[in-house]
């Protein structure tokens, strides 16, 4: 096993003449819960669904596991995509039977007693589901794998205060001890204390990547606000409308 | 008993604070099993990475050791917890005297009017 699940080098993206990301180098290790922080449009989401397949860097290289992402390291990433995929006439049920075909790993009776602890009727269809139980079933869904890799892009986005609290349990009494979770977020004060590192992406680019507490021990102040006090007063370098 | 945990200061370390309270006033009592660092991280809502940490630092202390079938145990030793509980009042009554020396008390009439006000 090598050392680091996570390893880019060089990565890049661009869509058509905008660079989504640029020269993107980063080591994330095993057993870790990661945070991926940063405003809207800094390549939050590129990033993940570059480590999931779903896109082709422009140039440079991305492993998972060692490996180049493709078939292989789908089997071992658990990706939670920002938006639903899902048809509105299946039932819970259906996709959990669904994601059993697809994944090895994927274990049905724990997504059933997950369902169970988060309140959601596993026969219930999705189309009278209310948006923050449809984001419930899609947690369970990814979190009943026994995934190396969580990729969880904005999980707690749609949801208030209280189910928050109760998702960031369930990804914390739930995810595989050797695996790691790279969550995607920009409501941090939300996710903080769960969080090992955090990663801060501004316009495509890596710009710090530490512990949770040596940041706190060196900075004096919490992750949040130093977020804050990074990302203020970028709108005003423009200058005049 | 709830856990608090601020911004401003490092979560491990507040962990370990608050671990060892618990410890010196017996919610967890001398000689018993602590539970494991799961339950515990789950409680708190925290990274289990992190509580590991404060948990180790629990037994660099002394106040903790770990048992390499039972988990963690906290310290019988009654010496250790004395002396940790003494160091936990030392600074309560530093803020005490600190508080009175800015009202202008000199710490020896700050412990005069605390033992009048006891009275």
């Amino acid at each position: 096993m090598s050392e680091n699940l996570i390893a880019c080098r060089g990565l890049s993206k661009a869509y058509g003449r905008k660079a989504a990301l640029s020269g993107v180098d980063l080591e994330v290790g095993r057993g870790r819960i990661v945070g991926l922080l940063g405003p809207n449009g800094s390549g939050k989401t590129t990033l993940i669904k570059l480590m999931c397949g779903l896109l082709q860097p422009t140039t440079g290289q991305i492993e998972i596991g060692g490996l180049p992402v493709g078939t292989e390291t789908k089997a071992m990433v658990s990706y939670l995509p920002d938006r639903m995929y899902f048809a509105n006439w299946m039932r819970a049920v259906d996709l959990f039977d669904l994601f059993r075909d697809f994944y090895r790993d994927f274990d049905y009776e724990k997504a059933i007693a997950m369902c169970r602890s988060l309140g959601v009727e596993p026969h219930d269809r999705l189309k009278t589901m209310s948006k923050g139980t449809k984001e419930k079933v899609q947690l369970v869904l990814v979190m009943a794998r026994k995934a190396q890799l969580y990729l969880l892009d904005e999980p707690i986005a749609g949801v208030d205060p209280a189910a928050r609290d109760f998702i960031l349990h369930t990804i914390l009494t739930n995810y595989n001890e050797e695996g790691t979770v790279l969550i995607s977020t920009h409501l941090i004060s939300d996710i903080e204390k769960v969080l090992d590192e955090a990663i801060f992406l501004k316009t495509g680019k890596v710009m710090l990547h530490e512990t949770v507490d040596h940041i706190r021990e060196t900075q004096g102040k919490s992750v949040d606000a130093l977020f804050r006090e990074i990302f203020r007063a970028q709108t005003l370098e423009g200058g005049e409308f | 008993m709830e856990w608090k945990l601020t911004d401003d200061r490092p979560i491990w370390l507040q962990l370990t604070e608050q671990m060892t309270r618990r410890i010196i006033t017996g919610v967890y009592p001398p000689g018993s099993r602590l539970p494991s660092v799961r339950e515990l991280a789950a409680e708190a809502g925290v990274n289990p990475n992190t509580m590991q940490r404060a948990l180790a630092q629990l037994e660099q202390d002394g106040l903790a050791k770990a048992d390499r079938t039972a988990g963690r145990m906290v310290t019988q030793d009654t010496a250790v917890l004395e002396d940790v509980r003494r160091a936990q009042a030392r600074v309560v009554m530093d803020q005490y005297f600190n508080a009175m020396a800015e009202l202008g008390y000199s710490p020896a009439e700050a412990a005069e009017l605390l033992k009048e006000e006891k009275e």
